[in-house]
């Protein structure tokens, strides 16, 4: 029995360290992997919300990854987690899904929360709704920058 | 030896609602290498193991905190109506996204969001996840681009160093951890219950803390170093975190409501920022016109 605990603890570890390896996880709902590792740099493709990556190199905060379709390019390491996200389409993988390794998408502070949070408060959403909406396009972002004579720092 | 290790994964294992998990795999891990059972390198991998699963247990991913956000920013904009203006709202978001993108954490969940407050009050907020709220009363404190950009910065900083999940009362990050690790995506009506609950407590924590008692001052001047260096990444002039709190401290009424309230003085921030500030480069001209035309054009009218 003790060994049996003492070869499960290891294996946890070792799983860890596989998966750590050369795997990370999109912890963002939505990014994109840019040709070089920059904000300002064009964008290749889209990853998701729990998109497995394949770390090919990494460079001042940037990864260089690849997607299951093969497809490369960069994105920043806060937009990344050594976790894999596990998305609950996958069927009830609930037990489990708190240890180091393995996150479950949408479990805990949720949508289903928030809307019963609203339904016992009335909160008014609304503007938060709208705030949501105003995300600003890479080329905004450019001109933006190029006009006050200011830089994207790549760090 | 043998018998020893397993041991000690149990006794992590066993008490997983325990606040310090990691304490107990290093103690442990320590006794048994003190003791000669194993040597003080597997007495590290172990208690190196104990940290990982203690984190585990203190961490919210960033699509919770997002959601705190969500209902944080809420509230506050219920007590400080929002300014219905898009061009001074898109505006406050091209700078704060240039910002935030400076910042070493330039992506949350679902991005930062930036919003005026119709509010006298000199205030500004940031919610985990990144929403930012600042009042009429801060923008008018502003006189130019880059002085705003030191409050946004200071905020996005905020966001950065986490300080708004730090808020979380200890007691209440323990049942909330605990309840969110246990409930799955489909929950029961009871367990929606006891989360919401939680929910609820944090936001109550999150919120106080931003609107009525304040960070503490360390956290405040964290901020406050962070900002300046996000700003020379950027190309403003560092410096302008402190032509901004000048500017507040001659608004400085210290019993009056709003950062007065929730800040350390001005004086005493600008004493502190000033060494970070002083250490990073300024750049050849700080006072643009195009910048200056932009910022008038956009909130002159606000």
């Amino acid at each position: 029995m003790k060994r049996i605990l003492a070869a499960l603890g290891l294996l946890a570890i070792v799983s860890t360290a596989l998966w750590a390896a050369d795997m990370m996880s999109v912890q963002v709902s939505e990014g994109e992997l840019r040709a070089r590792a920059g904000f300002t740099s064009p964008v290749v493709t889209n990853v998701v919300y729990g998109d497995q990556v394949e770390i090919l190199r990494d460079y001042r905060g940037w990864y260089q990854v690849k997607t299951d379709d093969r497809q490369s390019g960069w994105i920043h390491g806060s937009a990344l987690t050594d976790k894999r996200i596990v998305l609950s389409s996958s069927g009830d993988v609930a037990t489990g899904a708190s240890s180091d390794e393995v996150a479950l998408a949408g479990k805990g502070f949720n949508a289903e929360i928030e809307a019963e949070y609203k339904s016992q408060t009335s909160l008014d959403f609304s503007w938060v709704d709208r705030m949501q909406t105003w995300g600003i396009s890479t080329e905004d972002l450019i001109s933006f920058l190029d006009k006050g004579e200011l830089e994207e720092v790549a760090e | 030896m043998k018998k020893l290790i397993p041991a000690i994964v149990l006794l992590v294992l066993l008490f997983p609602s325990c606040e310090s998990l990691g304490e107990i795999g290093n103690f442990g891990a320590d006794l048994a290498a003190a003791g000669g059972y194993i040597s003080q390198d597997q007495a590290d991998a172990i208690g190196s193991a104990a940290d990982s699963l203690e984190k585990a247990f203190e961490t919210l991913s960033p699509e919770q905190e997002y959601y705190l956000g969500r209902t944080v920013a809420a509230t506050i904009m219920d007590t400080y109506p929002p300014i219905d203006d898009p061009a001074a709202n898109s505006y406050l978001n091209e700078l704060g996204q240039a910002l935030a993108l400076a910042s070493d954490k330039p992506y949350t969940f679902n991005g930062y969001r930036f919003i005026l407050l119709d509010s006298d009050e000199i205030n500004a907020f940031a919610t985990p996840g990144g929403f930012i709220l600042v009042t009429r009363g801060m923008l008018e404190c502003a006189p130019d681009e880059g002085a705003l950009a030191a409050v946004l910065a200071h905020e996005i900083a905020h966001v950065q160093l986490e300080h708004g999940i730090k808020a979380i009362k200890s007691s209440r990050w323990t049942d909330a951890i605990t309840k969110t690790a246990i409930a799955g995506v489909s929950m029961t009506d009871a367990e929606v219950a006891e989360v919401t609950q939680s929910f609820s407590g944090s936001i109550t924590d999150i919120t106080n803390t931003l609107v009525v008692s304040g960070y503490s001052r360390d956290q405040e001047r964290q901020a406050d170093e962070a900002a300046a260096v996000i700003l020379a990444r950027v190309g403003y002039d560092p410096a302008d975190i402190i032509l901004m709190l000048e500017e507040m401290n001659a608004r400085w009424d210290p019993d009056g409501a709003g950062f007065a309230d929730t800040h350390p003085s001005p004086e005493d921030r600008i004493r502190k920022v000033r060494k970070t500030v002083d250490e990073l480069p300024s750049p050849e001209s700080r006072n643009l016109p195009v910048r200056d035309a932009r910022y008038a054009a956009a909130l002159g009218g606000i």
